[in-house]
């Protein structure tokens, strides 16, 4: 790996990146060191809006919330297409939106069977 | 000398993170874990220049697969994951080592692929990845990518089927859920303006 292949227009992302990655660990590790410790129990509790959780947070989610991560990771790998296409359109012309067309007509036939099932209701 | 520092800053926080996330006690960890691998992933592929693949990485895997994994794991019983967890460790690293092996053969074996036509390095460090991939995609190979969104349209249907079996729900027209019942049900007391005083 030589530095000639470095991508340097991504310098920017990674100096961000790592600015990220500092307020998260700089914030942690002041406050462990400028603040008091004096724990008690109901300080040590889970927050939850001032009064003490009576139950675990870890409780078993609706099933129907599996259908929208589902959909929301197939709707995701729609944009992964999109993408390269948006990029290359310019040379694609009128025979790249035809294809892309269909490509999401294709996809809107699984929209709307998802919407006259009632997939995307939530009473 | 830049290139080789990120590389191992890169690497080495991929493979930490997946160890924190096969040997951490609680799975929700272990799937936040998984999405610092994932993310450090996609600095890999940057550093490859292939930038397509790192924001495919950063959508997909850290978007999608990670909220897929998350959601699995809420929808599982807290109370039964310890009768599953963490009893597989000798077939997991005989399975590791395996498929590890199995990679570094066929890294070993393969050749150098794209020398020659529109695909090459070349092209890439010219036109940039993304580029020169949506142009490959939309025209040498048109009827895959055409193929690609029936496959989803079968896992949508998959997806619906699966899961909206267990719903049995009475459908108005149009599909629609039917809410007419509310009209029947009898006025609640609480819409009367004296309650309303009386429950503040």
């Amino acid at each position: 790996m030589s530095a000639v292949n470095l991508p340097s227009n991504y310098l920017p992302i990674l100096v961000f990146f790592f600015i990220a990655l500092a307020f998260g660990v700089v914030t942690i590790l002041m406050g462990y060191l400028v603040r008091p410790k004096r724990p008690y129990l109901e300080k040590l509790h889970a927050y939850e809006s001032g009064i003490l959780p009576d139950t675990d947070a870890r409780m078993q989610f609706p099933f129907r919330y599996y259908l929208i991560a589902m959909l929301f990771v197939l709707f995701d790998i729609e944009m992964v297409f999109l993408y390269p296409w948006a990029v290359s359109f310019n040379k694609l012309g009128l025979f790249g939106l035809i294809e892309m067309v269909l490509f999401l007509l294709i996809l809107f036939v699984g929209y709307f069977y998802a919407w006259r099932k009632g997939a995307l209701e939530w009473d | 000398m830049a290139a080789q520092l990120l590389f191992f800053y890169f690497g080495g926080v991929t493979i930490a993170g997946a160890i924190v996330a096969v040997t951490s006690r609680n799975i929700v960890y272990s799937a936040l874990s998984l999405l610092v691998a994932f993310i450090h992933i996609a600095g890999i592929y940057v550093l490859l220049n292939a930038e397509f693949i790192a924001a495919v990485q950063i959508l997909v895997y850290a978007g999608a697969i990670l909220v897929l994994y998350l959601f699995v794991l809420m929808l599982f019983n807290p109370s039964e994951e310890k009768l599953y967890l963490h009893k597989q460790a000798k077939v997991g690293i005989f399975l590791g080592v395996v498929v590890l092996f199995m990679m570094l053969f066929a890294g070993y074996k393969t050749e150098i692929i794209g020398k020659g036509g529109p695909l090459t390095a070349q092209a890439v460090k010219e036109m940039g990845h993304t580029r020169v991939i949506g142009n490959a995609l939309f025209t040498d190979y048109l009827f895959p990518f055409e193929v690609a969104s029936l496959i989803l349209l079968v896992a949508m249907f998959g997806a619906i089927v699966l899961a909206g079996r267990g719903v049995h729900r009475k459908k108005g027209p149009a599909g629609r859920i039917d809410l007419s019942y509310r009209d029947k049900l009898p006025k609640k007391s609480s819409e009367t303006p004296e309650e309303v005083i009386v429950g503040r």
